[in-house]
């Protein structure tokens, strides 16, 4: 059996950053297990631009920002194993992974940073009726096809969803001569940036959809159609009011679903908000040792809040390694009223140095309120915002001294407020 | 006169925009709710620009296909001129990000360069 200080699972870039901050910090054993033939997770499939502008200040593809991070692994000399799976976590660090070269082996770590991403809800997920022929793909699964194998799935789309990633692939297929006949999306609003509506549908004449969604898939064994219609308040499709859509390819960008079965055989506890493991302000979880950082934890959409949370992982393990964290009082930190969740769930005020920064996002979509943070029932900050949407994941700053004025405090909790 | 309607993509407000143009020369914007919107009609309507991402095909190499970009933005009205050439274009591994794989694309002024690494498969 091997034995490591670090082990990272997952070589994205949220665990590229964990394993350099460790590193910084003086963890010297450390070994990075990415089941792919590269590191870089995702972002190897995310050739277009819009990456890094808060991390590099300058507007990278995602292979270029990847590269950034494994130039760093290499030249601080950090271990990885690619090609090669964990299948097992346990609660204790053991670790079981497979690969071509080493078969079925076991690592023992004194700290595991989970990092594996997060994947996309399929089809089962939704309960679309019709046919099942070929020719429905997650949008992702269209990227990596068209971007990394150089094919092309099909020859006129429909996109179910306005995610990001649908945006992105609606514009990719449009370059490489597919005609993209719409982009379908139940709510009434995109869950995708201004910017991807604007550069990846309005150059490209490409219709969005709102309050529609596909009600039928039409095919035998390839696709032929689909049909689509508009849905009432309660997001139920109108009936008569269907419309066909020829096409041989629908798409589904339909939301992430953070990766956690490693987590669970560790026995993590897992938020029902996010998906993702519930952690205290250095993202480690209710196992002592196991953290987690980047879209295991909750979906990110922009990498460089990745980047950013997965410094902070790191260094907290390696301040776990070194016996600093002290074991405290830690208070909860909850999301009311128009906040959805908060990261973190848990504030140990005694291992905070600076201030603290948590992320969270919104059920709906505010236009002129105010993020509010409460420590029990004292409002501490109150920042107006002229927009808040779901799409866009928000952050609220706690400071040092307002931990140190209320130590005796039980809860902290955000609001979105009118006034 | 013409009148144009543009969403900014300033911040997530994403503004609708109502453009008065006159001989391709803005008269007036309206619907802004700051002034990057003003600043983004007017590029958006006499100069709209954008960064070109897509790949090309790759010879004797780890990738089927390689990732690029315009080195900088180009004219809007060129991105399928840009595509259309780059279709006719394989690269020969090795390659390296930043390496120049087309100069001057559709006369553009502007260089493709590679966003990606790649190995030779024998060297
Ligand atoms: C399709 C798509 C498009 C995006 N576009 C943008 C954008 O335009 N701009 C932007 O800023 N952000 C974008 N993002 C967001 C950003 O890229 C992601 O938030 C970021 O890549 C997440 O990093 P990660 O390391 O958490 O996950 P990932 O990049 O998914 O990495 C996780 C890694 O873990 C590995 N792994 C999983 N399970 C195991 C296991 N059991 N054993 C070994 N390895 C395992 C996976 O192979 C993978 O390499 C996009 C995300 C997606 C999904
Ligand atoms: S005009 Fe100003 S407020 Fe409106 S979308 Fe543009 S940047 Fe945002």
């Amino acid at each position: 059996m091997q034995e490591y200080d670090l082990v990272v699972i997952g070589g994205g870039p949220a665990g590229l950053a964990a394993a350099v901050a460790a590193k910084e910090q003086g963890i010297e054993n450390i070994l990075i297990l990415e089941r792919e033939a590269k590191l870089g997770g995702i972002l190897n499939q995310c050739i277009h631009n819009g990456f890094g502008l808060h991390v590099f200040k300058e507007e990278l593809t995602g292979p270029e920002y990847a590269y950034r991070f494994i130039n760093m692994i290499e030249d601080k000399f950090i271990r990885y194993k690619t090609e090669t799976m964990v299948i097992d976590l346990s609660k204790d660090k053991l670790i079981t992974a497979v690969n071509k070269t080493d078969g079925i082996f076991t690592i023992q770590a004194k700290a595991v940073i989970l990092a594996m991403g997060c994947r996309e809800r399929p089809r089962g997920a939704l309960n679309i009726p019709g046919a099942r022929c070929s020719g429905i793909f997650t949008a992702g699964t269209a990227q990596k096809f068209v971007n990394i194998e150089g094919m092309m799935p099909g020859k006129s789309i429909v996109i179910l969803g306005s995610g990001d990633i649908g945006l992105i692939m609606a514009r990719r297929m449009t370059l490489e001569g597919a005609h993209v006949k719409a982009v379908v999306e139940l709510m009434p609003y995109s869950a995708g940036l201004t910017r991807n509506i604007v550069q990846c549908l309005d150059d490209y004449d490409i219709p969005l959809k709102l309050n529609h969604t596909v009600t039928n898939i039409v095919g035998k064994d390839r696709l032929e159609g689909v049909y689509i219609a508009p849905v009432d308040e309660n997001r139920n499709p109108i009936p008569n009011e269907e419309e066909y859509i020829p096409c041989d390819t629908l798409l589904l960008s339909v939301g992430l679903l953070p990766e956690n079965e490693l987590s669970k055989k560790a026995t993590v506890k897992l938020s029902p908000l996010t998906g993702g493991a519930e952690v205290d302000e250095g993202r480690e979880t209710n196992v002592d040792g196991i953290f987690a950082c980047g879209n295991v934890l909750h979906v990110h959409d922009l990498v460089d809040h990745v980047t950013e949370e997965s410094y902070i992982a790191g260094n907290a393990a390696a301040r776990y390694l070194k016996g600093l964290q002290k074991q405290s009082k830690k208070i909860e930190v909850k999301a009311k009223d128009g906040a959805r969740y908060v990261v973190p769930k848990f504030i140990s005020p005694e291992n905070i140095e600076t201030d603290l920064e948590l992320s969270f996002r919104v059920r709906d979509i505010y236009k002129d309120h105010y993020v509010s943070v409460y420590f029990d029932e004292t409002r501490v900050a109150h920042q107006k915002k002229k927009i808040l949407t779901p799409g866009e994941m928000q952050t609220v700053k706690v400071t040092a001294e307002m931990l140190n004025a209320h130590t005796h405090c039980n809860e902290i909790s955000i609001q979105v407020e009118k006034e | 006169m013409d009148q144009k309607a543009l969403v900014c993509i300033g911040c997530p407000l994403g503004c609708r925009l109502e453009v008065t143009l006159e001989n391709s020369e803005v008269l007036r914007v309206t619907g802004q709710s700051c002034r990057k919107g003003k600043t983004y009609a007017i590029k958006e309507c006499t100069n709209p620009t954008r960064i070109l991402t897509t790949t090309v095909e790759v010879e004797n190499g780890f990738l089927e296909v390689a990732s690029i970009k315009t080195e900088k933005d180009i004219p809007k009205d060129k991105l399928f001129d840009c595509i259309k050439e780059l279709k006719k274009v394989r690269l020969t591994a090795p390659i390296h990000i930043g390496d120049i794989v087309v100069a001057n694309i559709a006369d553009t002024g502007v260089n493709i360069i590679a966003t990606t690494n790649c190995e030779a498969l024998d060297t």
